[in-house]
């Protein structure tokens, strides 16, 4: 059993939370991601480790509640525990020397992206990030990701928030502006990844992304996460989930992960509604 | 030696072999229930009245891991079945699941005396019957142990070969913690094999029974991941490292259509329904779809568990795709057949050339072609070979390939000194040692796709190498570093 010790509303769908899982705490990279079952019956679903306390044994994650899993989630509170967190695994991010280098991240994505940002800067690259959502109220970490940046762009796709647009439109301007910028990592929704990809190819500049496949196990045996990228299959969980963006077949990616969309739908109903969005409001037990 | 039973050969031999008694083919391909219930009382007494008491035991050297099974046959004609439960577990921790899984007809069933003329004592379904009474009467009583050795051996991966591995240290008196990557105990036992051929309370039983020997284990534990082999030596104080991590990486055909939806490896497909329990969405959150027409491609047990799931999860039609002939298919006869009498088709010397789209990224065929036999391979199975022209299309919306695993690389790739074989499997000699020190290695992982009972036999041998080598091992050496 893995204890939630702190719990922390991000915006109405986004929720912090600090799990005490001392062995995944010790050995967390940025990259590094943990499947989590919360209760008996319940699927395994992949999470991104947003940091870690060793000395105090604490996981964070930033976790959107968007489907049946995640809103349980989002029900349990400091004191609760999780029943199953298994970690940390895929491929931690290779931390190079680029110099300039771009963070973007898309939604909950931002939650993904702020780790490797922090430890691109550690090893003492110049970090510009924007941070994208579809509105203000899904703009997360836009103060810990300024802390990092020497510059940072927001914008929503509503206009709510920062400069009305996707995240490629200020990526478009720091490239034409700015010759030393060697690498970009983008972490989001697929589409936003793809149009990423497409746009860093034409300036040929390094481009990295974590692909969000559909993951039962996440330690390489299932093959049910796997993406083609360069023509060659991978499983995302063990040898992702990042990969050169410009190698990604997106749009078979985007296909695969509709799969089950009416199987999920069914099961979201399942979960009543009400008490999940009682706690995610104001997180009462 | 002493004979039990006073029926002369001549009458032991008149006595029909025994059959299970079996839910109807019609029905159980609709249930997750367990398709045989075994042997009763009686029908296990004349099965044990059958067996001829040989001067020359046969059947025990067709054990891989050598149960004495003419005395625990005799004991069952005596009705002493817990004795005889005791006397198999002496060479087996896991007769519940031996019992069940084991192919009797190619190991001691083969060899038996009485098989020579008459059809061979039915030895599998005795062991279950035993294993069975011991625990609907709940007589099991674990092992005393009384000797205690201060000393830590970790066993990583909690499959047949790596229980097998710690039952035994612990019996001798170490100190064992089991490091497993899933959030359930067994290995294959748990997320291949299906309910219906091993219940779960059965499985659960014995992984409890492991825990009785005070094993400490450690689920959601990725050994490579969560703490490297190195750490688990240095930091965690471990003297010796058993590594039963099995051969669960599913390999591909690498034929056009394996990333539409509908696609799945037996793995995937079987972890989601048995570990998941997918078949119970929306009970349970893990979701399946299986297709009213279903292709499973691979003649091994697992191409037969995917197949036999399927027209359980509602199928009406499954098809059972190989590239060579029935004679060659690995599976357990019994399982053949069983898939058989379900009504599952079976397409022999066929083989897949490419998966078929609907507009919607879905599986809605796939393309096969004929094949016929050539000449024995090294393996001196008859190679199969393409027909030209021979290609037609059977409509499917769901396609499972059980074609081969290979060893999961974590370990082999975080741990420096380790001898890899071209297959991925770990070389290891004849007690079951690694390349480096300390390091021993069993199961599927050194065998590639093998089966539960050598799986546990390299476990047993392992641990008799790991008592030796600690017993031997200079205590200055053992230091935590
Ligand atoms: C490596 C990786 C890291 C991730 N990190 C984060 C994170 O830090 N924060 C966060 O909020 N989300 C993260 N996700 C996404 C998260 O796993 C999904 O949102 C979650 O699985 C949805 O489950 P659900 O039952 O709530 O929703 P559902 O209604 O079941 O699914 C909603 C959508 O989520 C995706 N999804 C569903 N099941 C799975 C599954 N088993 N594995 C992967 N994706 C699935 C599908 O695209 C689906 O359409 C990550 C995904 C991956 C692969
Ligand atoms: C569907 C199916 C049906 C089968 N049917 C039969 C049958 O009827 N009869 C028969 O004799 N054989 C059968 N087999 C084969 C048999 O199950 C295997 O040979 C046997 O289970 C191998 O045992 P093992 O202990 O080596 O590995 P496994 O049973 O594969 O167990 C390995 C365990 O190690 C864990 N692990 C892996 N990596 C790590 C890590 N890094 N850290 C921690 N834990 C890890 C895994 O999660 C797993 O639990 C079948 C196999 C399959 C797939
Ligand atoms: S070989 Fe057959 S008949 Fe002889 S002891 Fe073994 S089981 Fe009995
Ligand atoms: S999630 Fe199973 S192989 Fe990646």
């Amino acid at each position: 059993m893995y204890p939630i010790v702190a719990k922390e509303i991000l915006s109405p769908t986004i929720t912090k939370y600090e799990i005490k899982a001392p062995f995944i705490a010790k050995k967390r990279k940025a990259g590094n991601f943990v499947m989590l079952r919360i209760v008996e019956d319940g699927e395994r679903i992949p999470i991104t480790l947003v940091d870690s306390d060793s000395n105090a044994g604490t996981i964070t994650l930033i976790v959107q509640a968007i489907g049946k899993t995640t809103k349980l989630l989002a029900t349990k509170n400091v004191g609760d525990s999780i029943l199953d967190v298994v970690g940390p695994l895929g491929v931690p991010t290779p931390i190079e020397l680029h110099g300039q280098v771009v963070c973007i991240g898309g939604g909950v994505g931002t939650a993904e992206v702020y780790p490797i940002a922090r430890a691109l800067k550690d090893a003492g690259n110049t970090i510009f990030s924007i941070v994208g959502a579809r509105s203000k109220d899904l703009i997360i970490l836009e103060k810990e990701m300024g802390q990092i940046s020497k510059e940072i762009y927001v914008t929503t796709d509503d206009g709510s928030y920062g400069r009305k647009g996707i995240v490629t439109d200020p990526l478009k301007d720091l490239l034409d502006a700015n010759k030393d910028i060697h690498a970009v990592y983008a972490i989001g929704p697929l589409p936003m990844m793809k149009a990423v990809a497409n746009l860093t190819k034409t300036y040929g500049t390094k481009t990295l992304v974590s692909l969000n496949a559909i993951m039962v196990d996440g330690t390489g045996m299932c093959g049910g996460c796997r993406v083609s990228i360069g023509g060659k299959m991978k499983f995302a969980c063990v040898d992702g989930p990042e990969f050169d963006a410009h190698l990604v077949d997106f749009d078979e990616l985007i296909m695969r992960n509709r799969t089950y969309v009416d199987l999920e739908k069914i099961a979201d109903e399942r979960c009543k509604l009400t008490p999940s969005i009682v706690a995610l409001a104001g997180g009462v037990k | 030696m002493n004979y039990v039973n006073p029926m002369k050969p001549s009458e032991r031999m008149k006595l029909p072999r025994q059959a299970s008694i079996e839910q109807i083919a019609e029905e159980r391909n609709k249930n997750f229930n367990e398709v045989s219930a075994g042997l009763d009382e009686a029908r296990a007494l004349i099965e044990a009245a059958r067996c001829l008491e040989c001067k020359n035991p046969v059947c025990i050297e067709g054990c891989p891991v050598t149960i004495d099974i003419r005395t625990f046959i005799q004991l069952i004609y005596k009705k002493d079945y817990i004795g005889a439960a005791n006397k198999i577990r002496e060479a087996n921790y896991l007769p519940a699941i031996c019992g069940r899984v084991c192919p009797q007809e190619t190991q001691c069933e083969i060899v038996c005396t009485l098989g020579k003329k008459y059809e061979p004592v039915a030895i599998g379904k005795l062991e279950r019957f035993v294993a069975d009474y011991e625990i609907t009467h709940n007589l099991f009583v674990p092992p005393v142990i009384t000797n205690h050795i201060d000393k830590k051996v970790a066993v990583v991966g909690s499959g047949p070969a790596g229980i097998t591995c710690a039952a035994e240290l612990a019996k001798i008196g170490y100190k064992v913690t089991i490091f497993e990557a899933l959030h359930g105990l067994g290995g294959v036992l748990r997320y291949g094999i299906p309910e219906f051929r091993l219940p779960r309370e059965i499985l659960d039983t014995e992984m409890e029974r492991v825990r009785q020997l005070g094993v400490e284990i450690y689920k959601n534990f990725v050994v490579g991941r969560t703490a490297s082999i190195d750490e688990l030596f240095n930091e965690w104080g471990f003297e010796a490292i058993f590594l039963g991590t099995g051969a669960g990486t599913p390999t591909f055909m690498g034929i056009p259509g394996e990333s539409l939806s509908g696609v799945y490896s037996a793995n995937e497909y079987l972890t989601r329904i048995n570990l998941m329990k997918a078949y119970q969405f929306p009970d349970s959150d893990t979701p399946i779809k299986v297709g009213k027409e279903v292709a499973v491609i691979g003649g091994g047990n697992t191409a037969m568990d995917a197949v036999r799931t399927s027209l359980r999860l509602g199928a009406k039609k499954a098809y059972l795709i190989y590239r060579r002939s029935r004679k060659e298919m690995p599976a357990r006869e019994e399982e053949v057949h069983h898939a058989e009498q379900e009504g599952v088709e079976f397409m022999m010397l066929t083989n897949p050339t490419r998966i078929i789209a609907d507009g919607n990224n879905w599986v809605s065929g796939i393309e096969c072609q004929k094949m016929e036999l050539g000449e024995p391979d090294e393996s001196g199975r008859r190679k199969p070979i393409a027909i030209k022209g021979s290609e037609f299309i059977v409509p499917v919306q769901t396609v499972i390939e059980a074609v081969g695993q290979k060893p999961n690389p974590i370990i082999q790739t975080t741990t420096d000194g380790l001898n890899v074989s071209k297959w991925g499997t770990i070389v290891v000699n004849d007690v079951q040692l690694t390349s480096r020190e300390g390091i021993f290695a069993g199961g599927d992982l050194t065998r590639g796709g093998a089966t539960v009972i050598l799986a546990m036999r390299d476990g047993k041998i392992a641990a008799e190498a790991i008592h030796k080598y600690l017993s031997e091992k200079p205590d200055a050496d053992t230091k935590v570093k």
